[in-house]
């Protein structure tokens, strides 16, 4: 996974989300119970999940490109940045664009000393010990965000800009659900061309394939890695905005879900890759919805689909639908 | 005291010194504490089923809530007496199959270490080829479809409501039993020349398997092994509770025993029993945090619940950071080690 | 080195434990009232509005037979393990004499086993599981149950709002959410004499946040009424997000839904959501929600009691009213008390308990009115 990493794939996702959303519909007409507006509602369901799943799952694979590590306190990183918007809009009573650039300002500072503190003493040291070590922070965010904030939720604040309805024919979706993929799509051109054609892309690129030979090459390691922490942590702050706007309840656990599936998504696409991170979002995203629009039976095993499409992928495919396979560097 | 036999008796003196102090104390205190050193013994086997895979074996998985599901639920669905069980399935009532099965604790407890080893070992085949983290990442996976299975299996399960009544174990003896025993099979597992071999795998799998290590046998065999002990704690962590549900466990349980293994060192028996002992008095003892603390008549602020969890996870992350190893590495507390600790302060003091 | 420390941490680790196990005795002069209740984890919200209820009790009655009632509250952090370990930690350590707690059923249930051994009677505030007190003469509550507050909903939706269909939402990890909707659904067939009446049941996850795939099928199947129990962050959510999907149809509820964050995350779209609650402050039927109101408010200024709130005061004055009739603070005297109290006059209204130790008590039907609760119905006891 190591190998060809950020390729440009860009078509190739494109015609796969394409591929699976037809197979869809034709399911869907085939079986003949779902109207058509049903459907497309639920498609624009599944989109909007998608988008934003895809978004939070960036910032996985970003990281896990760099580290091979998971940053399990990614998720937490996102909870962060809700308490942090919540704040700022309800304490400092920042409009909300303000607001949005506060929190996609200060989350890094957060990522930034959990690298410092829970990864970098690690560095080189077993992979297992520097897992334990991101499961410990994780812990750790979770059980200080419960005690400074307490349990109950905090309601984020109403945005009408991103949560008005729109109405299509029947088909209702809120302005955040259309501003979501267009976030998604622009973050996703810009880094791929950053990773590309920017000199510290390229530097990235090579801390990837082999930190010691890129530090041979007089490429700072330690400023790559934070680089990489920051792009990270902006993406779960943005995520994490328009997750609050989208599902206004804040509360200190409430990362750990989206988190393991985000995580998921980009393994799924084919860690590494940011086309697969968003490839995967998506799959998750729309698996999801269809799954309890055409199945409604077994809507109460929503939840596993995630990880029932984990396992199936680990199997057939475990360097994930985009990804290469790479042999174990020995 | 160097011959082997001599050995032998001392090990078997301090597992009946060991036996016998459960079974005294197990008259002598009171319930509280009893609950507290019966959950140190329970969590002691899980994460000693645990260590076998992650510590032992090299390997990372975070699968253990789940099997302790399968475990809990064994014991739940047939411990629980015939009659008393309508009244809990007052929704769906149980699958008649299973309604009129009663089984004493012992078999139930088997039962579960086993459908958990045989769930294991279903999932193991195709989940062990895959490195590190993933295996992580899948086995925390399986252990969340086991719970969104039971949640929704109500005619089986109870669903959501869970199983009440469940014929409480707090026999202070029984638990340990099963605690020694536990020890005492891994332990001869481990110094066995399958036990080197998994070590070997820890070691580095590619020697191991240029040694004729056969890979998967001997990872299949540790995860199936280490799914059983779990099993087996889960029912025991069952009866102990006396009601199971779903929520019990969610895959966050599993860090629990991670802590543990950390904390006692990866790859060490002695070390994750006095660590399966520290953290779970200490979560008890760190209670004091969570409540209101006046200090000459002021209330300290920064008191308030929570600040246990708070405390608990800075420990975690000093130990990970700071005290990579735990408390014994990869070493073991052996009559030879207690013997020398005289020896070696009397160097250290030398060397000063 | 590193290890010498780490050994040296160990055992001062240890040290300190054995204090804390001996270190609260017994004081003859105090009588202790053990409140294990969910202070951090999911159901932290529930768990600390009970508690300022306790509280407030406490101030406002701090003695009983000439004693000083002092409250242990311990943190069940909504873990099972943990529910238990805390009961016995308050049953064997503090010696309390009584027990209150706790908001979430399971969590009751988990301690059941342990005041029943210890003879020490517990009385529950808001848990409406028949389970928690079936079979246990130790545990009481000051709630009723969720058969009866499924036949009010089911009753409200066919009488009130001449509802022909219903679809279920429930959260199926969730006891309390699924019992209740079974009842609910009972009763609704019953009702309408249709077996088809229930035209959907939708299932979730606790924590899940995105409901737009279940209501996208509701919507399909356009019932009369939805009810949707459960945990108040995720109803509020599934209310918002099928106003946005342009639902109009009515929400029915059970009483979780009453604080104040199901207001706040839920924002305008909540309105004219209904369910069913123990309390309204316009009951001041007893001069008990009289003081309770008052205080309260001197307490909390412009903020509107939950009715969890009232019925942790309400638990914590039928222990001590027991106490007095028993005139005892013996665990088996308190509890033969308490399983014959007849028309105690609570805030929540005039309480009963039944043979199961149940309370039988007036149910209110509330809605939510520009952002406030609001009475709407009232259901005598059957």
């Amino acid at each position: 996974m190591i190998g060809k990493i950020f390729r440009n794939n860009l078509t190739s996702a494109i015609l796969v989300i394409i591929l699976i959303l037809l197979a869809i519909v034709f399911y869907a007409a085939q079986i003949g119970h779902m109207e058509g507006p049903v459907l497309l509602q639920h498609l624009v369901n599944g989109i909007s999940l998608g988008s934003l799943f895809a978004l939070i799952a960036i910032g996985y694979t970003m990281v896990y490109t760099i580290l091979s590590m998971i940053n399990f306190a990614h998720s937490d990183i996102f909870m962060i940045s809700l308490y942090f918007a919540f704040f700022s809009i309800t304490v400092f009573n920042m409009p909300w664009v303000l607001a949005l650039i506060c929190v996609a300002a200060a989350t890094p500072l957060v990522g930034l000393l959990i690298e410092r503190l829970a990864y970098r003493p690690l560095r080189g040291a077993p992979k297992n010990s520097v897992l334990i070590s991101a499961i410990g922070a994780s812990f750790l965010l979770e059980n200080a965000a419960t005690y400074l904030f307490g349990g109950r939720p905090k309601a984020f604040p109403d945005i009408p800009a991103l949560t008005r309805v729109i109405s299509v024919g029947s088909v209702n979706f809120q302005v955040v659900s259309i501003v979501i993929p267009i976030i998604t799509a622009a973050i996703l051109v810009i880094l791929i061309n950053f990773i590309h054609h920017a000199k510290t892309g390229v530097a990235m690129r090579a801390v990837a394939k082999d930190y010691e030979i890129a530090r041979v090459m007089g490429v700072n390691v330690n400023g790559i890695i934070s680089l990489t922490f920051i792009i990270g942590s902006v993406l779960a702050a943005v995520g994490g905005f328009m997750w609050g706007a989208k599902y206004p309840g804040v509360t200190p656990m409430m990362g750990v879900m989206p988190g393991l599936k985000c995580f998921v998504a980009a393994v799924v696409g084919g860690i590494g890759d940011i086309n697969g991170a968003v490839i995967g979002g998506f799959i998750l995203g729309l698996g999801e919805v269809l799954i309890v629009a055409l199945f409604p039976g077994i809507s109460g095993y929503r939840d596993a689909f995630a990880f029932v499409v984990l396992i199936v992928i680990l199997l057939v495919r475990p360097s994930g639908i985009l990804g290469s396979p790479v042999a174990e560097k020995v | 005291m160097k011959n082997i036999n001599g050995k032998t008796v001392l090990t078997l003196g301090v597992i009946a010194f060991t036996l016998i102090l459960a079974f005294i104390l197990n008259g002598a205190l009171d319930s509280y504490v009893r609950r507290i050193l019966n959950l140190c013994a329970i969590y002691a086997i899980i994460s000693l089923s645990l260590n076998l895979v992650n510590g032992f074996t090299g390997m990372f998985s975070l699968g253990q809530a789940g099997f302790m599901a399968i475990g809990a639920y064994a014991v739940a669905i047939f411990t629980v007496p015939a009659e008393l069980r309508a009244s809990g399935f007052y929704l769906e009532p149980m699958m008649p199959l299973l309604a009129n099965i009663e089984l004493p604790l012992i078999a139930a407890l088997l039962l579960g270490g086993l459908l958990a080893a045989l769930v294991a070992f279903v999932i193991g085949f195709p989940v062990l080829r895959l490195r590190g983290d993933y295996l992580a990442i899948a086995t925390l996976g399986f252990s969340e479809i086991i719970r969104i299975l039971f949640t929704n299996m109500q005619s089986v399960t109870n669903g959501a409501l869970g199983i009440k009544n469940v014929p409480q174990l707090s026999n202070m003896f029984l638990i340990y039993l099963a605690a020694v025993i536990t020890i005492a099979l891994l332990h001869l597992l481990l110094t066995s020349s399958y036990g080197r071999a998994l070590k070997a795998i820890r070691e580095d799998e590619i020697v191991a398997e240029a040694m004729g290590i056969n890979l998967l046998k001997h990872k299949l065999a540790a995860f199936v092994i280490s799914a059983f002990f779990a099993g087996v704690g889960g029912g025991l962590y069952g009866a102990l509770l006396g009601t199971v549900d779903p929520k019990n466990f969610i895959f966050t349980l599993t860090y629990n025993f991670v802590l543990i293994i950390v904390l006692g060192g990866l790859g060490s028996i002695s070390g994750t029993v006095i660590a399966s002992f520290i953290i779970t008095i200490g979560m008890e003892w760190l209670r004091f945090f969570d409540e209101p603390l006046k200090l000459f008549g002021i209330e300290i602020l920064i008191f308030r619940p929570g600040l246990r969890m708070v405390v608990f996870s800075v420990l975690l992350m000093v130990i990970v950071l700071f005290f990579q190893k735990g408390i014994m590495g990869q070493r073991e507390i052996s009559f030879d080690m207690l013997r020398r600790i005289p020896l070696r302060f009397g160097k250290r003091r030398e060397d000063r | 080195m590193k290890k010498s420390i780490s050994i040296m941490l160990t055992a001062l680790l240890f040290v300190s434990v054995l204090p804390g196990c001996q270190s609260s005795g017994t004081n003859p002069d105090v009588i202790k009232i053990g409140v294990f209740e969910p202070l951090t984890g999911d159901n932290a919200g529930g768990g600390e509005l009970e508690v300022e209820g306790v509280k407030l009790a406490n101030e406002l009655f701090p003695e009983v037979l000439g004693k000083k009632v002092e409250l242990v509250i311990v943190d069940n952090k909504s873990d099972k393990a943990e529910a238990a370990t805390a009961a016995a930690r308050l049953v064997e350590q503090d010696k309390v004499n009584a027990i209150i707690g706790s908001w979430g059923s399971s969590l009751s249930m988990a301690a059941g086993n342990i005041v029943k051994d210890a003879k020490v009677p517990a009385v529950g505030a808001s848990c409406t599981n028949p389970q928690v007190t079936l079979n246990n003469d130790y545990y009481f509550r000051v709630c009723f149950i969720d058969p009866f507050q499924g036949t009010v909903m089911a009753n409200y939706a066919i009488s009130k709002l001449g509802a022909k269909t219903a679809a279920i939402i429930q959260e199926v990890s969730n006891d309390y959410s699924v019992g209740l909707a079974s009842f609910f659904k009972d009763s609704f067939i019953l009702n309408t004499g249709a077996e088809d009446s229930i035209v959907d049941t939708e299932n979730y996850q606790t924590g899940d946040k995105d409901f737009s795939a279940i209501l996208t099928n509701i919507k399909a199947k356009n019932p009369d009424v939805i009810f949707a129990p459960g945990n108040f962050t995720e109803s509020a959510l599934i209310i918002k997000q099928a106003r946005q999907l342009g639902i109009e149809t009515p929400f029915l509820g059970g009483d979780t839904w009453e604080t104040p964050d199901f207001l706040s995350v839920g924002g305008a779209d909540v309105n004219g959501a209904a369910f069913s609650t123990f309390f309204d402050k316009s009951m001041t039927t007893t001069d008990a929600a009289k003081t309770f109101l008052s205080e309260y408010e001197k307490k909390n200024p412009g903020k509107e009691p939950a009715a969890v709130t009232a019925l942790g005061y309400d638990a914590y004055i039928l222990i001590l009213d027991a106490i007095t009739r028993a005139n005892s603070a013996e665990g088996p005297a308190i509890r033969d008390a308490l399983a014959q109290t007849l028309n105690f006059q609570g805030v929540t209204g005039s309480t009963t308990l039944d043979a199961n130790g149940d309370a039988v008590k007036d149910a209110v039907i509330k809605t939510v009115e520009d952002g406030v609760f609001t009475y709407l119905d009232y259901v005598a006891a059957q």
